[in-house]
């Protein structure tokens, strides 16, 4: 019983980061319909920015670990916000192809020019919050878990009331249900898409810096596998739907954590996969999802 | 004789002629010219996947390395029973590495299928994930199967990648990819490409097009996987990386995707620089990447592209059709 | 008398909450030249759809000379003898001219694709007779001097020509016409209907045609079945239908410039 517990809550804070990055995902795809290749480099940016913050602030101690979080935050909401003005804008209404191309030569710009960078050879992770272990009855609970889950709870919190309660998270829904009519009602599609890349790469960023917490080694490929597995996240809960995006990610987190407690433990990062394909070939629009019929 | 078809058998004697007098060359160039080869058998057959039929697959080192281990495992193995220590004739061998070769290329045109049939009834951005998956689980597969040498990979494959076998393997892909594309048959990957309703619309079965190209592009990545196993004599699985793929999809893009005069030239150009600037080789992913973002932002259509809607109204006095 | 070529029974389609087709019912016979009009937002664009299966209806029935067509894939239905034209125009824009409708005849091909590949086996007989097919269709249809155009660079009318004959190239039973005449000036609008007209006759064809111009509707219908809000609201011959005070409603009701009290 403590054994499926300490499971439980492995997966849960697993699944917490997922959550973060998949909805990066979600909602770019929800306004603009494409798969943000480079997603996941952003949240490895977010990591190495709150490399270099923390390394200048004193260990250990919350306020520290929440300015960290802050600083990555902000650095990669701007880092997104610039590449979709500065790259994906030109080539929008273009090819879907030639948006696809670009994200893709994006995300590897990011990783190889991290590696130039900041090196390739992987580093420790400052611990910048409070690192305890308590032990209750026998179940193991590390802080860091309990903070990945809480500042993913939070976050998950504020941006339900972001995308529910204000001006401009209605325009995002707007956008997302239907472009030419948000535009028609005087909806600024630019400042939405720049507000939706800027909040996902937010998010992305806090990731980052959670994940580097919980496996405290980062270099600038360490988006890669993690990006993938959000991505499924994304499209087992329906892509484009946030609620789908969470549920997915705590579903894949549990799942994967399960698996690599049991016997088959070295099949971990193909399920994954396995997931995708099933969820393809049996549900495309994924668990929330439902399937717009494309307009003839 | 069909005219393509004497083409094809052209190029293959040509390729064994200039194989035949390959001991006067430097081995240097050799290794260059067969390297060239093999990129252009890999970009050609991708552009048959990611140009014309507008399928964009992240995956094509990942169905090399299929073929160059099945093709390894037989002739390592076969090679063995068959011929013991003494080797074997070179007719043997030959046709013990034409068996190889196929059945790396008929192993990863199976995978091809397998990928295929699940993520290209979606759509391209999907596609594209899949693959990139993919190329990671077999990397992964192939690192922890000990028979096939686990992380280590294959070694002490025999050498038997030679100019012959790369140039009529790259006509042969060539002959393929134009003779299909040009065919009334082949019309509907380009028609697939354009418009996936409208080809429907006109009696086309879009899905049977894009994994036909699948498996047909997986087949030849396959057929260069066993060419370049027998070429470099070991194989390891991170041979067969993300990079890789990137280098190919790179090649299919710079040459200007559904073009298949530019995508040859594109892989030569691609083989031969990064020889030629060994010392920025570190650079060499950022030159990569920021090539695929400015082509698509000011040359989406490749660098040997050209505009033939403007050149043809000029040809015709002047006027731009339509608008 | 023979099966109907296409039976509409009782087709509905829902998107969400919106009803886009309710309860439809429509026939039309071997022969027929039928219309359908209706304001914007109807639902003939989403009848077409749902004839062609780039729909599948919620419920009701469709069928083809007494075979269902509910469930069959688009490319299914062209094998079934029904094409159809889009109301945004829909070329292959990498395709010449020529080979927009070569493309199409594949479905009438008579070597593999694999006889393709090695030009053997009849490849350059049955290539020869698609030519000579394409080159037929074109020359009947006054396209011959754009052959070797990429598609989408031709003139905007020409483009609508080029997609019917597309679909003749399919040879089908059924022709179904989405608006041809839109964006078409009047002189442009009388070459269409003489067009129609002689497709319906030389090919021997049955054709759907939906269309805004009352001009050529009335022109060149035998008979007009009117949507409103997805329903049926009349149907019957072009001056039954002038007079049919439901319609005109409907069409007062929703003031639009081309709208069927203007004609
Ligand atoms: N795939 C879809 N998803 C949601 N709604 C749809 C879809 N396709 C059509 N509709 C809706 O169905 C209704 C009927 O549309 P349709 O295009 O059939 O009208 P129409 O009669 O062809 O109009 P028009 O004369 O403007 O072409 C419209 O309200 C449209 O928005
Ligand atoms: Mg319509």
């Amino acid at each position: 019983m403590t054994e499926f517990l300490q499971q439980v809550l492995n997966g849960l804070s697993l699944g917490a980061i997922y959550a973060l990055i998949a909805l990066g995902y979600t909602m770019v795809y929800g306004v603009l319909r494409f798969i943000n290749f480079a997603h996941s480099d952003v949240f490895m940016v977010g990591a190495f920015i709150g490399y270099y913050v923390g390394e200048h602030l004193p260990a250990g101690t919350v306020w520290g670990g929440l300015v960290v979080l802050a600083a990555a935050m902000a650095g990669c909401a701007v880092l997104g916000i610039l590449i979709e003005r500065l790259v994906y804008r030109p080539l929008r209404g273009g090819p879907t192809l030639n948006v696809l191309i670009t994200a893709i030569g994006m995300s590897l710009f990011l990783e190889y020019s991290g590696q130039l960078v900041f090196g390739a050879t992987p580093r420790a992770f400052p611990s910048i919050f409070p690192s305890k272990v308590i032990s209750v009855h026998g179940l193991i609970i590390s802080m860091n878990q309990v903070i990945v889950i809480l500042v993913a709870s939070v976050l998950m919190v504020a941006l339900e009331l972001t995308v529910y309660r204000t001006k401009i998270g209605t325009a995002m829904r707007a956008v997302a249900l239907n472009p030419k009519a948000a535009q028609l009602v005087g909806i600024n599609i630019d400042v939405v898409i720049s507000f939706t890349f800027g909040l996902g790469s937010m998010l992305a960023a806090a990731g980052g810096v959670l994940y580097a917490l919980n496996y405290p080694s980062i270099d600038p490929l360490m988006g890669v596998v993690p990006g993938l597995k959000a991505f499924v996240a994304a499209v087992l809960g329906g892509v484009g739907n946030i609620p789908g995006a969470a549920l997915g990610a705590l579903i894949l987190g549990m799942v994967e954590t399960f698996v690599d407690g049991s016997r088959f433990s070295t099949y971990k990062d193909a399920i994954a996969f396995a997931i995708l394909i099933g969820i393809l070939l049996f549900r495309p629009a994924g668990l929330l999802g439902r399937f717009a019929t494309e307009k003839v | 004789m069909p005219k393509p078809l004497i083409a094809l058998v052209a190029a293959i004697l040509l390729a064994s002629g200039v194989s035949h007098f390959s001991g006067h060359i430097d081995p240097y160039y050799l290794d260059v010219v067969t390297g060239v080869g093999i990129n252009v058998i890999l970009a050609v057959s991708l552009n048959l996947v990611n140009g014309y039929t507008g399928q964009f697959s992240l995956g094509h080192a990942g169905f090399m390395s299929v073929g160059a281990y099945l093709s390894a495992a037989v002739t390592l193995l076969l090679g063995q029973k068959l011929f013991g220590e003494a080797g074997g004739t070179e007719l043997q061998q030959g046709l013990l590495f034409l068996a190889a070769l196929v059945v790396g290329g008929l192993g990863s045109a199976a995978a091809g299928l397998a990928v295929g049939i699940p993520s290209l009834r979606l759509k391209g951005d999907y596609l594209a994930l899949v693959t990139l998956g993919f190329g990671e689980i077999i990397r992964v597969t192939f690192q922890n199967v000990e028979s096939l040498g686990g992380a280590l990979g294959l070694n002490g494959i025999p050498n038997y990648t030679t100019v012959f076998w790369v140039y009529s393997v790259a006509a042969l892909a060539v002959f393929t990819v134009v003779c299909l594309v040009r065919s009334t048959y082949g019309r509907g990957f380009l028609a697939t490409h354009d418009d996936e309703i409208a080809s429907e619309a006109v009696g086309l079965d879009t899905t049977r097009y894009k994994i036909v190209a699948f498996v047909v592009g997986a087949f030849f990545a396959g057929v260069a996987g066993g060419l370049y196993g027998h070429f470099k004599l070991t194989i390891t699985p991170t041979g067969f990386d993300f990079t890789k793929s990137i280098e190919i999809v790179v090649m299919v893009i710079l040459g200007g995707m559904g073009n298949t005069p530019g995508v040859i030239l594109a892989a030569i150009l691609l083989t031969v620089l990064p020889e030629v600037l060994r010392s920025v080789d570190e650079y060499r992913m950022v030159l990569y990447s920021l090539l695929l973002i400015v082509l698509m932002l000011v040359r989406p259509k490749g660098l040997f592209n050209f505009d033939y809607a403007r050149i043809f109204a000029r040809l015709r006095g002047g006027r731009a059709p339509g608008n | 008398m023979s099966l109907p070529i296409l039976e509409l029974d009782k087709v509905t389609i829902r998107f969400g909450g919106l009803t886009a087709v309710d309860a439809l019912d429509l026939t039309v016979q071997e022969g027929d030249l039928v219309g359908l009009i209706g304001p914007n937002g109807a639902g003939k664009t989403t009848v077409f759809n749902l004839v062609a299966g780039v729909y599948q209806p919620t419920s009701g029935s469709v069928r083809s000379g007494g075979v269902d067509l509910v469930g069959r894939r688009v490319n299914e239905v062209v094998e079934a003898g029904i094409a159809r034209t889009f109301q945004n125009i829909r070329l292959f824009k990498s395709l010449s001219v020529f080979d927009n409708v070569r493309v199409a005849c594949n479905l009438h091909r008579t070597t593999s694709a694999v006889q393709a590949l090695v030009r053997m086996g009849g490849y350059h007989a049955d290539e020869a007779a698609i030519t000579r097919r394409v080159d037929e269709l074109l020359e009947l249809f006054h396209l011959v001097k754009y052959r070797d155009w990429p598609a989408t660079t031709l003139p905007y009318g020409e483009q609508r020509r080029l997609e019917i004959v597309r679909c003749l190239a399919t040879q089908p039973k059924l022709l179904l016409l989405d608006e041809p005449a839109a964006g078409m000036n009047p002189s442009e609008k009388d070459e269409l209907m003489a067009l129609i007209k002689r497709i319906h006759s030389e090919f021997r064809l049955s054709i759907l045609l939906v269309e805004h111009s009352m001009k050529v509707v009335m022109g060149v219908c035998q008979r007009v079945a009117v949507l409103d809000y997805g329903e049926k609201i009349a149907e019957g011959t072009p001056a039954e239908i002038q007079r049919d005070p439901k319609v005109i409603e409907a069409y007062l009701g929703e003031p639009h410039e081309k709208g069927f009290a203007h004609h």
